[in-house]
């Protein structure tokens, strides 16, 4: 489906004729066309941090009216070389043209000049600010003296929110806001600074399938407004229904173009990751024992106060994996740090194996058998400066093997570190070096290493393989099941809807707080599942 | 630039980068870790010696026939600083005697600078190492000259007293971080002011002040509780060689230890730490108290060991800072932290057979050892001024070891 | 409830039966003359304490939901009340004089608190106020004194800490030093260098510390209003500048283009950068600034009325000004009414020294500092600094 439009009376006549089909989306007031239109060139990029090389040598186009895709696994540069386009990194080498002009960019505030604008996949909102002054940042309308002109800024949101079907209030305080409004406000941000070329960062990760979809249209209407368009993913799924064309990075480097019509899934996993990739993880069908967790009307308070967890029951059983679904804020997080001991439980109980450990503490639950992957793993799984060797044993330093009365016992430190970073493919130069020189899935893989090593109950893992490579989210998914299989309970949290539906037995939807509803894998489908992180019950 | 010039550039620019990477080899690292404080040092000392020719008044007369006569003005400016630095190493270093009293200066610093070195693993900034000072030197004063007891049980329990008081005092500050979140830099200041404060109140006393005098002083120590000197011709006290087996103690503690373990894990992470299990509160309140007992020790071994055996107001007030120094010099490392005592109680000892010879005022140290602080907590502008070329990290990435940072967060 | 205890007890006995206290309302050159208030020095405290114990009684029956700490604020000002009273027996006590000296005294911690609000609401963490404060104190006495003129020396201070406020950005920034770190720096420098400088300089040529002092401002009209006027509006022009500098701070930094875009970086400096503000320049004004501040604030401490410069003359006070930020939560009117209190205790802890009271006077010297400590474990908790507060940005 060919987009681009070579002249302005197409121009017009595109949009006029697809205005009805696509609802009510009136572009009309954005001006002339031809200024609306710029075409996008970054020609032999070349950037590197330290001696990792980010992207080597790329080329880019993106016409007017067209929306590429840049797909490519975690690390693979994507985000680096959009930053280039951005202005937020200057590139070693090569250039940036727009309409065949080289330009230069310093700083972001030279692309936004420019026309480029990006919403990014950590959002760029200032939480306690409201959305009028987070739309304004940067360009303000001002009166004498510097005074800001709070009404027009108002206005202007409004006017903009409504044309383009964003809705927002622009008096709200950001941080309140869930998030996929708030992806809204990062949209009407870029809108507001009259970009032509929009980037759009891995937009879809807070998104349900239900906002996605809504996503899906206003990239549409956005697209026949002449823009273009850059939408990064590692998803093929939505890459193949939202991109006219797809432009896929391997390390650094350009590996393929295509079209959704000349290529497929398949084809696409393969020229991401360099080899056939397999999509699934093989596994037996559960066989559930006895139950090892168990929550009962569990109430947790969140950072302000809130109720982030509202009487959540579920059981989880040995030898079964319960996935937790549901886009990130709805009480996921509170809920496994309230579980591992890390958050106060205000109301309901928690037993383990039978054992009431709603009040115990950390190291009390470990001794009976808790195993925790943290969701954030360099802030909380992790010490970077720390050697290997002493991150595989950050619980269990104080116990015998490893310490005798106050001393440490190295040797059976690194002993142990050996045997673990061969058993779990830890790819380190030695056990002695700092954990911040791993890769990411190398730290992870470590975590693994750490929480698995033993056999315990329970296993919690939150987002385990979130930024990751294809290679290192398989290793981790074989092993969490190979534990199922060994008889351990696994309580996972996950806001990716594929490693859901690839792990889980039986998948629990959680919304606001609450479990929506507990379903098994096997009579789950996809839209059920989306519709229950949306907060709709379906249909029975 | 002279070839020579160059290579040892390029030697220490590669010891400096190759110093960032995890994965050279001990030995070389350690010696990159070397190379920046000798170069803050020698930073110092050259601007130390620019603000002791803008001060003299010969120098400065010769700068003032510059421009006819330069040769003059470079010579007496050089034969100034000369003269003034070759006075400080003399008397610091000399003889016997001067090795002696600068081992005598770097004591109670080593104390100090132990103390804040520890709080610093621990991720907490102690700025009150001269209240815990003031407060340890109080109780172990008190012990020693209230109480008649043998010398095999009275200097005991006076160094135990002496540290138990400064753990007390730092104690506080660690209670009130593990329990309210509040910053150990302003509940340590407070509590130098509070314990300044303490110790004049304490001084008007009876229990405290010498009898027959009016003026603020304690009684002497007795005898029995007196640190004795090593030998007639050495004349360094026992203090010296308890504060070097501090040190060591203090190194086992936090590289073999598992106690040590927690505290440098709660001062690299606290969130891990916290993840793992770690008690972050109560480990703040272990180094905090041990940290004030380190300081509390400083001011004993004075008290204990330098004559007079009273206490003044004020007692030794302004080690703070220099405790911050020694620190950060040492990279918060029991061996760094032992040089780098040796070295400021050189500069001290120094400076008073410096003003002797050559009337440079004594503060000159002060600007110094400012200027080693600034130049050592900035490696940054240490290799600006000196063309070294480094590894940029990825962005995102701030140099050196962040101490504390947010308010409040615990 | 146990406050009105205290104060029944220790005061209403503490004082004779037939003591008067007498708290006088007059200034020394009153333009209309205010009767002196007497009350009897007994009675009147546990009068007060009763109020207090039905204010606990009522809040422990039901609670107080919507304002404890109104109810908390009314006791105290009570206890405060009976406690000079208390101190007073038999004697009289200028309580004019004692709320203008508390408006004098926070001055310099008001001035303080601001430049912390300048930084930190730039996501920089200034502990190094107290240094900036000292070399200005310097430096306002000796460019007063060289010059011949007070204001010479003021601006002379306000440059000095504009000038470690550009180094200690520049550390903190450029160098991304660790702030508290740099903070302590500048700290023990400016010690250094001030003590090294006054032994050197100062003490050799004395007419260099010889700087005069500001003159009291009466504002025509206002000043004679009985009571009020002198409490307002006679003052030096320190008090003035303070409130103006506060009122015009909060209108910077809410009501500006360029207040938004300091919260912002503050705030989320990644958000900022990528709407295309500067950040690094930004924060390198916002701490110039808060320098420049400080430095008026130091200035105040050797051309106010002390007339010279003493070693160590600020003696922490830049440290209780931080505690004044944090109190007043990072907010330019809240730090100004916090400073107001810390400046209220000192000006207490010297009455109390001048009255006949048994506490000696060194614990009443460290009532400042530990209302400092109370103040920063009880509130830090619970108030909110800029969320990028401390942080280095780098940008590559």
């Amino acid at each position: 489906m060919p987009c681009a439009f070579s002249t302005r009376e197409d121009a017009s006549r595109g949009v006029d004729s697809r205005r009805d089909a696509h609802g009510p989306f009136d572009t009309s007031f954005l001006g002339p066309v031809r200024e609306r239109l710029v075409r996008v060139e970054l020609n032999g990029i070349t950037k590197a941090f330290g001696g990792v090389v980010a992207n080597a040598g790329v080329d880019l186009a993106v016409e007017p009216g067209e929306v590429l895709a840049l797909l490519g696994e975690n690390g693979a540069g994507k985000s680096t070389l959009m930053n280039v386009l951005f202005g937020l990194y200057r590139p070693d080498e090569g250039e940036i043209r727009l309409d065949d002009e080289p330009v230069a960019f310093a700083s972001p505030a030279d692309a936004i000049k420019a026309g480029i604008g990006m919403v990014h996949q950590h959002f760029m909102l200032v939480p306690v600010f409201t959305v009028a002054e987070n739309v304004i940042l940067g360009t303000e309308p001002t009166a004498t003296l510097g005074r800001l002109d709070r009404r027009r800024a108002r206005q202007r949101v409004i006017d903009l929110s409504e044309r383009y079907g964003l809705a927002v209030d622009p008096d709200a305080v950001v941080e309140d806001l869930p998030v996929g409004v708030q992806q809204r406000v990062e949209i009407l941000k870029a809108l507001y600074t009259e970009a032509r070329c929009l980037i759009l960062d891995e937009p879809t990760a807070v998104l349900t399938p239900a906002e996605i979809d809504e996503l899906s249209g206003i990239i549409r209407a956005l697209k026949e407004g002449g823009r273009s368009i850059v939408f990064i993913s590692h998803k093929l799924r939505e890459v193949l229904d939202i991109a006219d064309r797809i432009t896929v990075l391997r390390r650094g480097v350009v590996v393929g173009r295509t079209t959704p019509d000349q290529t497929d899934a398949a084809a696409l996993a393969a020229l991401m990751v360099g080899h056939a990739v397999t999509l699934e993880v093989r596994r037996r069908a559960a066989e559930p024992g006895a139950v090892v967790l168990e929550l009962e009307d569990v109430v947790v308070a969140g950072t302000r106060g809130e109720r982030a967890v509202d009487g959540v029951s579920l059981a989880v059983r040995a030898g079964e994996i319960l996935a937790i679904a549901g886009v990130q804020g709805n009480g996921q997080t509170e809920l496994v740090e309230a579980l591992a001991g890390l958050r106060p439980v205000l109301g309901g109980k928690v037993r383990l194996d039978g054992d009431d450990v709603t009040a115990a503490s950390p190291a009390r639950r470990r001794a009976r058998g808790m195993a925790h992957v943290p969701e954030d793993r360099q802030r909380d799984g992790l010490i970077g400066s720390f050697a290997v060797a002493d991150n595989l044993v950050l619980k269990t330093w104080r116990q015998r093997p490893f310490a005798s009365g106050w001393r440490v016992n190295r040797r059976a430190v690194r002993a142990n570190a050996q045997t673990l970073v061969a058993e779990f493919d830890v790819r380190t130069s030695s056990v002695d070096a700092p954990a911040s020189t791993l890769s990411g899935g190398n730290q992870q893989k470590l975590i693994v290493a750490r929480e698995f090593a033993h056999a315990e109950r329970l296993l919690m893992l939150s987002q385990p393989t979130r930024g990751l490579d294809v290679g290192s989210i398989q290793y981790i998914h074989t092993r969490i099941v190979a534990r199922r299989d060994e008889g351990a309970a696994v309580l996972l949290v996950s806001s990716e809807l594929d490693e859901i539906f690839a792990l889980a037995d039986r998948i629990a939807v959680m919304y606001a707080g609450r479990v929506l509803g507990v379903v098994d894998r096997d009579e789950a489908t996809r839209d059920d599942v989306g519709l229950l992180m949306a907060g709709a019950v379906p249909p029975p | 630039m002279t070839e020579r010039g160059d290579r040892r550039r390029r030697i220490v620019g590669a010891a400096l980068s190759g110093a960032r990477s995890g994965a050279l080899s001990g030995a070389r690292r350690r010696l990159g870790a070397l190379v920046l404080p000798a170069l803050a040092l020698v930073s110092a000392l050259a601007v130390g010696g620019l603000v002791i020719v803008v001060s003299d008044p010969d120098a400065l007369d010769a700068w003032g026939s510059f421009f006819t006569d330069p040769g003059r003005a470079l010579g007496e400016s050089a034969s100034v600083v000369a003269g003034a630095y070759r006075a400080l190493f003399e008397s610091s270093l000399g003889s016997t005697r001067a090795i002696a009293r600068t081992l005598r200066e770097a004591t109670p610093l080593l104390f100090a600078g132990l103390s804040v070195a520890l709080a610093f693993r621990a991720g907490l900034f102690n700025i009150g190492a001269a209240g815990q000072l003031m407060v340890g030197a109080a109780s172990a004063a008190y012990v020693g000259f209230t109480y008649e007891l043998g010398a095999f049980v009275h200097l005991p329990l006076a160094l135990a007293a002496g540290f138990a008081g400064g753990a007390l005092w730092g104690g506080i500050a660690g209670l009130l971080k593990a329990r309210t979140g509040a910053h150990e830099v302003i509940t340590t200041i407070m509590g130098n002011f509070i314990a300044l404060r303490l110790l004049d109140f304490a001084l008007t006393t009876e229990a405290f002040q010498r009898p027959g005098r009016s003026d603020p002083i304690t009684e002497p120590v007795a005898e029995s509780a007196r640190l004795q000197e090593v030998s007639r011709s050495f004349p360094v006290t026992w203090g010296l060689f308890l504060a070097l087996a501090s040190a060591a103690l203090l190194w086992w503690l936090l590289e073999r230890s598992t106690i040590g373990f927690r505290i440098r894990a709660v001062g690299a992470n606290p969130a891990a730490a916290r993840y793992a299990g770690m008690g972050v509160g109560a480990t703040y309140l272990l180094s905090m108290g041990l940290a004030g007992g380190l300081a509390g020790l400083a001011g004993t071994v004075n008290v204990l060991g330098v004559p007079s055996f009273s206490l003044t107001p004020g007692y030794y007030q302004f080690i703070g800072f220099d405790a911050i120094a020694l620190a950060l010099l040492g990279r918060a490392r029991p061996a760094g932290v032992v040089a780098a005592a040796v070295l400021f109680g050189v500069l001290r000892a120094g400076a008073t057979g410096m003003q002797a010879a050559t009337d440079t005022p004594v503060d000159i140290i002060v600007v110094i050892q400012a200027l080693v602080i600034v130049f050592v907590a900035a490696p940054a502008l240490v290799r600006a001024i000196w063309r070294v070329r480094t590894v940029r990290g990825a962005p995102g990435t701030a140099e050196g070891q962040a101490f504390t940072t947010n308010w409040g967060a615990s | 409830m146990a406050l009105a205890a205290v104060m029944i007890v220790a005061f209403g006995f503490g004082s004779g039966a037939d003591q008067d206290s007498t708290l006088v309302l007059n200034p020394r050159n009153p333009s209309v003359e205010v009767p002196d208030v007497t009350v009897p020095s007994r009675a009147a405290p546990m009068a007060l304490g009763v109020v207090c114990a039905l204010i606990g009684g009522v809040g422990l029956a039901r609670g107080y939901r919507r304002r404890p700490y109104l109810a908390l604020g009314v006791v105290l000002v009570l206890f405060i009340a009976a406690l000079l009273i208390w101190a007073a027996r038999g004697d009289d006590t200028n309580v004019l004089g004692l709320l203008t000296g508390t408006v004098r005294r926070s001055v310099p911690l008001a001035l303080g608190a601001l430049c912390g609000v300048l930084c930190e609401r730039a996501g920089v963490v200034n502990i190094a106020i107290e240094g900036m404060m000292l070399s200005a104190a310097f430096t306002g006495a000796l460019v007063a004194s060289a010059a011949g003129m007070v204001w010479a020396g003021m601006a002379g201070g306000i440059a000095v800490g504009a000038l470690l406020g550009l180094a200690f950005a520049a550390l903190s920034i450029r160098y991304t030093v660790d702030q508290i770190v740099g903070g302590t720096v500048i700290n023990i420098f400016a010690l250094g260098i001030t003590s090294f400088l006054t032994a050197r300089v100062l003490v050799e040529y004395e007419d260099l510390n010889q700087p005069g002092s500001f003159g009291t401002i009466d504002i025509p009209l206002l000043a004679r209003i009985p009571v009020l006027g002198p409490l307002l509006f006679q003052h030096t022009i320190y008090v003035y500048l303070m409130v103006g500098l506060a009122l015009s701070v909060s209108y910077a930094l809410y009501r500006t283009r360029w207040g938004l875009r300091v919260r912002a970086v503050g705030e989320h400096p990644r958000a900022a950068d990528t709407a295309g503000i500067n950040v690094t320049r930004t924060r390198y004004r916002a701490v110039v600034l808060g320098g420049g501040v400080a430095g008026l604030a130091g200035t105040f401490f050797s051309l106010d009325s002390a007339g010279s410069f003493q070693e160590n003359m600020t003696a922490g006070r830049g440290f209780i000004a931080l505690a004044a930020l944090i109190f007043g939560r990072w907010d330019p009117l809240g730090a100004l009414g916090a400073a107001m209190l810390f400046g209220f205790a000192e000006e207490l802890q010297g009455r109390l020294a001048l009255l006949d009271t048994p506490i000696p006077s060194e614990f009443l010297l460290m009532t400042p500092y530990i209302v400092t400590i109370f103040v920063v474990a009880g509130l830090v908790g619970r108030a909110r600094p800029p969320a990028a507060d401390g942080q280095p940005y780098v940008t590559s």
